[in-house]
């Protein structure tokens, strides 16, 4: 189904990191931008779809106007917004935003760091674009920040701040940013395998709470108002967002699940875990019977590899990046 | 990242640098009195009660070269000599050792089964002299103090922190090497077979469920790989069954000669066989641990009585790409760097820049 493709090579090799693959699509520049967290830097590569450019980039996780200041990201990803497209770092110190390619940093958003380091770890990790202006990012404590997205310039600022979690927020997804009407247009998922579904706003409400099983949910994805949730036990369950309704549950992988990806064209569906696989499945969604099916098509492993990102490169499914631990290259497949 | 990673790290590299030490005092026949005043002394000194209260305080993981010190002052905690080649042969083996286990534990949680296998070795070291031994106990009532209630969440961030610090390292080991656990480019073997972790199931499942909750069907999938169910889980008790064999003595006597055989039915036997494998940034708490285990007292007596040890090359590993120079000229930019940072912020603690001489000094010491 799917094949091997020429490998995109990077400076640093990927760290252990949830959901450590950015990707954005560049249609009418014919490029494709790709994200990797290596400890305290990002590594951005710009890929010309005829495979003959690319070019290379790195961000230090650091505040502006500190001249040496070490933390270590927790992640990277690129957030689509109707009028803009940015890139949003989220570190042990606070919240990067640049513009899509990496040029320029347009906000700062310092975390509150004690003087001396306590039991719990703080950083800031869970990022996702939310209908229509928003910028979402989760924190350690649990908190997810809201922050209010301008058409362009760095006036961003923080709009809300969402305390439902009580533990470390770990990923968070949304759909809708189109014309499409949705009830609820964001997931958040925590170490403790709690999931909470929202809808965007002035102020955002809270539509439902899916309890987990003391097991960390690692990835988590929204689509046609289903989370599809990837759990540490190497599992995926797919629930109906808003009633919590239990569709499906998947004894998908045999370890850590760490990255999970969705092509909303086509519904297929991406899984990639610690135990070296990759894994494309098929959902199906029938609103009428408000069934659910998942259908497994095909499994690539990535040998002696733990992996910790897998996407898909555009809507459709029609390719795929991987990123493992201690690799130092983004392992592309195309369908054959 | 976490704050509670160092405890476990440094516990887990200095059982293995126990295990090591071991193997080479007996493979140097030094005398059995010498031998063991060396392992009692670098265990009392690992367990002393002031530098465990420093260990355990939640902090930054150390950076590679400054664990490296404190590694280099545990080894010269005893009337044992080792001369820079061999501590840095030492360290090399200790470091892929635990790299090793922290990738293959199934589940992030069982690093903690993984350094009581340590613990419970080093018990065994000391099991004749009460005073050391009870150093030792009280080190397991903290570590379960301290680890039992995390839960998996933040198991998993202790590892991530682990494997930060492991990034890149991939030292050939010839023992790995020979067991087939690690392949030429010194990467691990990582297999998609044997038992899943305590808590998973087989993968290949899928069920779809009713509105109502009621199981609509069930289908397979082929999971590409050879899993059987979870092996039962280790005790998480001072005393008990660990179940997993990592973190146990891989240089043991009664580790049996290994032949060659196939990759994958190699990788099913891993987890019955009795030999396992073995094998970023503080600024002022990371010198204070190192100060802390300089200073401790131990007994030292005249060179005549002293004991040399040689960690050879040839013998415990091979084929190790020469990264001894690069490492020193790392060292040294780390703690020129450090030396700056204490001179030139102003925040600093008063004893900061003597801390900082201390740390040269004893880097020009070895």
């Amino acid at each position: 189904m799917y094949h091997k493709e020429k490998s995109i090579q990077i400076k640093n090799s990927a760290s252990a990191l949830y959901n450590n693959l950015g990707v954005l699509r560049i249609a009418p520049r014919r490029l494709t931008y790709f994200t990797v967290v290596h400890a305290n830097v990002v590594n951005m590569i710009s890929a010309s779809w005829d495979g003959l450019n690319y070019s290379h980039r790195q961000l230090q996780s650091k505040e502006p106007n500190v001249a040496t200041s070490t933390s270590l990201i927790m992640q990277a990803a690129f957030c689509a917004l109707p009028s803009r497209d940015l890139l949003v770092v989220t570190s042990q110190k606070g919240i990067q935003m640049y513009e899509s390619d990496g040029s320029i940093m347009v906000y700062w958003h310092a975390l509150d760091t004690p003087e001396t380091p306590t039991e719990q770890a703080v950083f800031a990790r869970g990022i996702s674009a939310v209908w229509e202006n928003y910028i979402c990012v989760g924190v350690s404590s649990g908190a997810i920040l809201v922050f209010d997205v301008p058409s362009k310039g760095s006036n961003i600022t923080l709009s809300e701040v969402l305390e439902e979690h009580k533990e470390s927020i770990t990923d968070m997804a949304s759909e809708c940013s189109g014309s499409q009407e949705c009830i609820a247009n964001l997931v958040t998922a925590d170490d403790e395998g709690n999931l909470c579904v929202w809808k965007s706003g002035e102020e955002f409400q809270l539509l439902n709470k899916i309890p987990g099983f003391d097991m960390s949910c690692s990835s988590v994805k929204l689509w046609k108002g289903t989370v599809v949730a990837g759990y540490g036990t190497g599992q995926i369950r797919l629930y109906e967002a808003v009633t919590g309704i239990l569709h499906a549950e998947v004894n998908a992988h045999a370890r850590w699940i760490y990255s999970l990806d969705i092509a909303p064209f086509s519904g297929l569906l991406l899984s990639a875990a610690e135990d070296s696989l990759v894994r494309v499945w098929h959902l199906t969604m029938t609103p009428e019977t408000n069934s659910v099916e998942v259908a497994h098509l095909h499994n690539e492993c990535v040998t002696d590899t733990q992996i910790c990102g897998a996407k898909f490169c555009d809507g459709d499914g029609y390719a795929f990046a991987v990123t493992g631990y201690d690799l130092s290259e983004i392992i592309r497949y195309v369908q054959s | 990242m976490s704050s509670r990673t160092l405890p476990l790290l440094f516990i887990n590299l200095g059982g293995e640098m126990l295990y090591i030490l071991d193997q080479r005092l007996r493979a140097q026949n030094i005398p059995a009195d010498k031998a063991k005043k060396v392992m009692n002394d670098i265990i009392t000194t690992m367990f002393n009660k002031k530098f465990l209260e420093e260990l355990f305080k939640p902090q930054e993981l150390y950076s590679k070269k400054a664990l490296r010190t404190v590694f280099d002052r545990l080894a010269h905690a005893s009337i044992m000599r080792l001369n820079q080649a061999s501590m840095d042969k030492l360290y090399d083996l200790m470091t892929m050792a635990f790299k090793y286990q922290v990738l293959l534990c199934p589940r992030p949680k069982d690093i903690l089964l993984v350094s009581f296998n340590h613990m419970d070795a080093i018990k065994d070291f000391v099991k004749d002299t009460p005073s050391i031994l009870s150093q030792v106990d009280e080190t397991y009532r903290q570590l379960i103090e301290m680890y039992t209630p995390l839960s998996s969440g933040e198991f998993q961030l202790i590892r991530q922190t682990l494997l930060i610090f492991f990034q890149d390292m991939h030292i050939r080991v010839s023992i790995f090497l020979k067991d087939k656990v690690q392949n030429s480019n010194g990467r691990f073997v990582l297999p998609t077979s044997g038992s899943v972790p305590h808590g998973t199931q087989v993968p290949g499942l899928i069920r779809i469920f009713s509105c109502t909750g009621e199981e609509l069907t069930r289908q397979q999938f082929n999971n590409g790989g050879n899993y059987n169910a979870a092996l039962r889980e280790g005790s998480f008790e001072i005393f008990g069954d660990r179940v997993t064999k990592l973190g146990t003595n891989m240089y043991s006597v009664s580790r049996p000669v290994e032949t060659h055989m196939s990759g994958t039915s190699k990788n099913s036997a891993q987890h019955t066989k009795v030999s396992a494998a073995p094998n970023p940034l503080a600024k002022e708490e990371l010198n204070l641990l190192a100060r802390l285990m300089g200073g401790l007292e131990v007994e030292k007596p005249g060179n005549t009585d002293s004991v040399s040890l040689h960690v050879i090359p040839d013998e415990l590993s091979y084929g190790v790409i020469n990264i001894q120079a690069t490492k020193d000229q790392q060292a040294n930019a780390e703690l020129a760097k450090i030396m700056g940072e204490f001179t030139e912020s102003g925040d600093q603690s008063p004893g900061a820049s003597s801390k900082g001489d201390d740390l040269l000094a004893m880097m020009d010491g070895l």
